[in-house]
């Protein structure tokens, strides 16, 4: 096998095994989370701005891709800090009752 | 920095994002895999910075001074009900990154491939990747788009159709396949990336349109899993593990959501997206909203006050509407206020209410409501036998008998809150037009039920006022 080949088999491993992951890390993720949920994975994705700014990196070598780079930039790290920033504030949100009324049954 | 150690960095982003995922499995400790998860991202990016060298360091922070500002204040600014929309909107700004690195990196393949090898081609497999990660980066951004403008009302809500629609949809996506094949094939006119990007853009559009409001929750979650695929996809590009792990995570992930959501109500997601939900039935909601139904009942804040003072249970059902009053505040203080007096109040929260999976807890936590007060369906159908008072606060498709007796009901089979076997039904509407999906509702015409015309927001206050007086 060529170098070429062998990463590309052990890239195509990693994603199979990503897919197994990502299902089995959201099916114990209870209703009540789903809206934080789809927007942390949002914020995750925005791990995009890695690839743009390698893009933007080797933009030296032309005009074009310095252009699109670095508008994959500004799009990419819109999404990452959007993302998780909206993600913080609704966690934020998530109390249990006050100490107040102690007698509230455990969501485990 | 070696290419060794900047992977290693790499694997600590990689497993920061899977604990914020597995963090996220409980409310108690789910912002801090949050902050784990931001902090990765942190680490990810510096050393990509590093790695990029002197050339251009500076065209980067500038770009993520831009877009990162811009994030920043639009997500703290919102808000909290207008969440649907931004999560549409960065998720789109995701994919549309992931269609632009696609159209770079296939510039700079062919540059390379003319002037430096002079002539010969590229692997087929970035080949594929480049075609693939562009078509789905562009529906992404697209689809994204018109749902954030769907959601924030600059185009209306309901479904938009014509003859042909998913034919038409089928024959455009059909061609981008073609196109992208093609690509994949070698062939590099650059032409050929273009019209699959821009191809994706229209297709993604087209696709959004016809998907009527109610459905949107199920359209940004699939669109999100768009989007991390084609980032994962993206890494195969770049050659870059930490694209592919983590977009790969948020394809699966949102693939298992969208498919819950869909169980949720019932429906397979072809159905969801292909069958333009609720333009079938505008005739049928016309219909039935003439006189047909029955008779409405209609009672004064005063008359629903004593009704709630009084109960020995209520359970509050919340919708969309609440999300557009922003009445969430104001429901927590009149719940505050009958607990005082001794009434048991909880929340039955449906899994599709709102605009969001999950809309509802999000809005009654900011209220501060605590979550354990907060029912799922499963859990709060069992309990309306033996509530007093059901307040349903703009909801309507989710609390509608038909949805279980009516075979001819477009939601017919989907489950429901069973509002009506609690002794009273109280409902907050603004009028007796059809919810957004624009179906007739018979709970309004059941004798056990109450109507209290107008905004969510001031009926609620003026409940609130009422029951201070009793």
């Amino acid at each position: 096998m060529t170098g070429h080949t062998m990463l590309l088999v052990f890239e195509v491993t990693i994603l199979v095994l990503a897919i197994f992951l990502g299902f089995e890390v959201i099916s114990k993720v209870p209703t009540l989370l789903h809206t934080p949920l789809m927007s942390g994975t949002n914020a995750i994705h925005g791990i995009v701005v890695v690839g743009a700014m390698i893009v933007l990196a080797s933009g030296h070598k032309g005009p074009f891709t310095w252009i699109i780079g670095f508008l994959a930039v500004v799009l990419g790290s819109a999404n990452v800090v959007g993302g998780f920033v909206v993600t913080d504030r609704m966690l934020e949100m998530f109390k249990k009752r006050e100490p107040a009324k102690p007698k509230d049954e455990e969501q485990k | 920095m070696s290419e060794n150690l900047s992977d290693l960095l790499y694997l600590i982003s990689i497993v920061t994002f899977i604990l914020a995922l597995r963090f996220l499995s409980n409310p108690a400790h789910a912002r801090r895999g949050n902050q784990i998860g931001a902090a990765g991202m942190l680490v990810a990016i510096v050393v990509t910075w590093v790695k990029a060298g002197t050339t251009s360091w500076w065209a980067i922070v500038i770009g993520m001074l831009i877009g990162g500002g811009f994030g920043a204040i639009a997500a703290r600014k919102v808000k909290m009900t207008a969440m649907p929309q931004m999560v549409a909107l960065f998720n789109g700004v995701g994919g549309g990154a992931a269609a632009l690195i696609a159209l770079a990196e296939l510039h700079k393949i062919a540059i390379h491939h003319w002037t430096v090898l002079g002539g010969g081609r590229p692997t087929v497999d970035i080949s594929v990747a480049i075609a693939l990660s562009g078509l789905i980066g562009a529906v992404s951004f697209a689809g994204s788009m018109i749902a954030f403008a769907k959601l924030q009302e600059l185009i209306g809500g309901r479904p938009i159709t014509y003859p042909g629609q998913n034919i038409g949809n089928l024959v455009l996506l059909a061609g981008l396949i073609g196109f992208a094949v093609a690509l994949s094939a070698g062939v590099h006119d650059q032409w050929i990336i273009w019209i699959v990007v821009g191809g994706g853009a229209l297709f993604g559009i087209l696709f959004v349109l016809p998907i009527g409001g109610a459905d949107m929750p199920v359209v940004i979650s699939l669109l999100n899993a768009f989007t991390g695929l084609a980032v994962a996809i993206g890494g195969f590009e770049l050659q870059n593990n930490v694209l592919i792990v983590a977009g790969m995570l948020v394809g699966a992930s949102g693939t298992l959501l969208t498919l819950m959501m869909g169980k949720a109500m019932n429906r397979s997601l072809g159905n969801l997206l292909f069958s333009a939900f609720g333009q079938v039935t505008a005739e049928a909601a016309a219909v039935a909203a003439g006189e047909g139904g029955g008779t409405v009942r209609s009672a004064s804040a005063e008359d629903v006050a004593v009704m709630l003072a009084y109960a020995h249970k209520v359970v509050f059902v919340p919708g969309y509407g609440l999300a557009v009053a922003q009445a969430q505040h104001d429901v927590r203080q009149l719940a505050d206020m009958l607990e005082a007096k001794g009434v048991e109040v909880t929340y039955a929260i449906h899994p599709v209410a709102g605009r969001m999976p999950g809309h509802m807890n999000v809005l009654l936590a900011e209220a501060n409501v605590p979550y354990t007060q907060l029912k799922e369906m499963d859990e709060a159908n069992p309990e309306f036998s033996r509530t007093d008072v059901a307040v349903v606060v703009g909801a309507n498709d989710v609390v509608n008998p038909d949805a279980r007796t009516n075979q001819g009901s477009p939601i017919y089979g989907m489950p429901i809150l069973d509002v009506d076997n609690a002794q009273t039904v109280v409902v907050l509407k603004r009028s007796m037009n059809p919810g957004f999906a624009g179906i007739e509702n018979p709970l309004f015409y059941n004798p056990k039920t109450v109507m209290l015309f107008g905004d969510a927001k001031e009926s609620i206050m003026k409940l609130t006022a009422a029951v201070k007086t009793l």
